[in-house]
């Protein structure tokens, strides 16, 4: 079986266009997407072609490389993950119990959350942090690849029909006040609380090309490398292991291994379900 | 002859006792791959997998992002995650649900049909929503061979009629039927290294 598939069948037209695709986009503007998981990505291109309503990934292209501002949606179509506020509640509450005690001891926690895409992860964890007491010692780095995502998450404005399954989440993961006070409803809208931006500091990054920008006591970067093959994983999982201070923690998403890193022996697991490291070497 | 390489399959309510009968069928030396969707809520535990496997004679693995595709054995999605195909590995993915479902079956089908065009065998169970017809679709269009779930013998009727009135599928049988049919669609194939 291994050897049938390692004989890949002569590329269709499409993959073509893909790759012409990508290679454009990197040529000219510099976002590499070329060492992305092919499957997701195919399915996304082909969303947007159809969204764009252009018949060929060829005619997207034509548009994207002579227009930026179709590069900006594309990149917008690429990077919005759909999230929850608290998604694997297990996961937060096995932060509160094993990371939090140990983030108690520093003086200062410079926090990496990379791909935040539309912020739930940022909202969480600085609820997190707050109820632990340790918010005030705390900066947040919430990253991603696209500008307008950013935006987006900086915003921290959410449908409100989601509330009701986020409060669910919220107490799962361990909550300790009413959900609500950390929101202001208006109209279908709720929008989460200034203050827990307080410490947050939103800024562009490229995980497949930038390099790494300061040392962290935690990153996250969970469901963002799912997107990414093999050989990009490992490369992130460099930058990430590069970017931790010794004992420092790594989390990421649930169905996600260190197997392709190539530092996976230099983390001690902490939690096996809730994906959290500790890097010892 | 055909040379298939991989047995995707999609269900929705009353799938536990279906997928139950289809792959109890399969016997321990199943020479091809099977991964499965099965609609489920988002906060679902992982209990699903080896819930299943204590039925089977194969075994069932919750799937990890990037996880090698081996014969012999039955993947299934994770709740809240999509599943996709892709040559060598399965891929997740967190985007936006189709047809309010992630996983959603089309995304497991249709990224099968572009890993695997003619080598995919595509089978679609019980269930009261309309994912799956597209998937099942492109998999016909690509050359792989389509399986339905005779409407009268589901729980859940809507699914697999959904996939019957828009395309002609290669064959509709009942539950029963489904197991011992893919084991004589399958015999005689070299299956996994």
């Amino acid at each position: 079986m291994k050897n049938e598939l390692a004989v890949s069948p002569s590329p269709s037209v499409e993959e073509i266009e893909m790759d012409l695709l990508l290679e454009g986009i990197y040529r000219q503007y510099g976002f590499d997407f070329r060492n992305y998981a092919l499957s997701s990505l195919r399915r996304r291109i082909m969303n947007f072609a159809r969204n764009e309503r252009a018949s060929t990934i060829s005619a997207l292209q034509d548009r994207i490389l002579h227009d930026r501002s179709w590069l900006d949606r594309f990149l917008f179509a690429l990077s919005v993950n759909v999230s929850a506020i608290f998604r694997d509640p297990a996961f937060y509450l096995a932060f509160r119990k094993e990371v939090v005690p140990m983030l108690r001891t520093y003086p200062f926690i410079r926090i990496w959350l990379a791909g935040v895409s539309m912020g739930e992860e940022v909202y969480s964890l600085a609820i997190l942090l707050e109820e632990e007491g340790i918010y005030d010692r705390c900066r947040i780095y919430a990253t991603d690849i696209n500008e307008p995502v950013l935006k987006k998450a900086k915003e921290g404005i959410y449908p409100l029909e989601l509330m009701q399954t986020y409060t669910s989440n919220y107490m799962k993961a361990g909550g300790l006040q009413s959900f609500s006070r950390y929101y202001t409803a208006a109209y279908d809208r709720a929008i989460f609380k200034a203050s827990l931006r307080d410490n947050v500091v939103f800024a562009q990054h490229n995980l497949a090309t930038d390099a790494s920008f300061n040392e962290f006591h935690v990153i996250l970067c969970r469901n963002v490398m799912i997107y990414f093959n093999r050989e990009l994983q490992g490369h992130v999982h460099h930058l990430l292991y590069e970017s931790l201070v010794m004992f420092g923690i790594l989390g990421v998403g649930a169905k996600e291994t260190l197997r392709f890193s190539p530092h996976e022996q230099a983390y001690d697991e902490i939690d096996k379900a809730a994906k959290l490291y500790r890097r010892v070497a | 002859m055909m040379s298939f390489q991989i047995i995707t399959i999609g269900t929705s309510l009353g799938g536990f006792y279906a997928l139950k009968t289809l792959l109890g069928v399969l016997p321990q030396n199943f020479p091809l791959p099977v991964a499965v969707v099965q609609h489920r809520s988002a906060e679902e535990s992982d209990i699903f997998a080896p819930l299943l496997a204590s039925h089977l004679q194969l075994p069932v693995l919750e799937v990890e992002d990037k996880q090698e595709i081996e014969g012999g054995r039955i993947y299934v999605c994770p709740a809240n995650y999509h599943l996709l195909v892709e040559r060598s590995h399965f891929a997740l993915s967190t985007d936006a649900p189709v047809l309010h479902a992630r996983p959603a079956i089309d995304v497991l089908f249709e990224s099968a049909a572009d890993s695997f065009g003619e080598g995919v065998v595509g089978i679609l169970l019980t269930g009261m929503s309309r994912d799956g017809s597209a998937g099942l679709r492109k998999i016909k269009e690509k050359g792989g061979y389509t399986v339905v779930q005779d409407p009268t013998t589901a729980e859940g009727r809507t699914m697999p009629q959904s996939a019957i009135s828009s395309m002609a599928v290669d064959r509709i049988l009942s539950i029963d039927e489904i197991g011992p049919f893919i084991l004589e669609l399958c015999a005689g194939q070299r299956g996994a290294a």
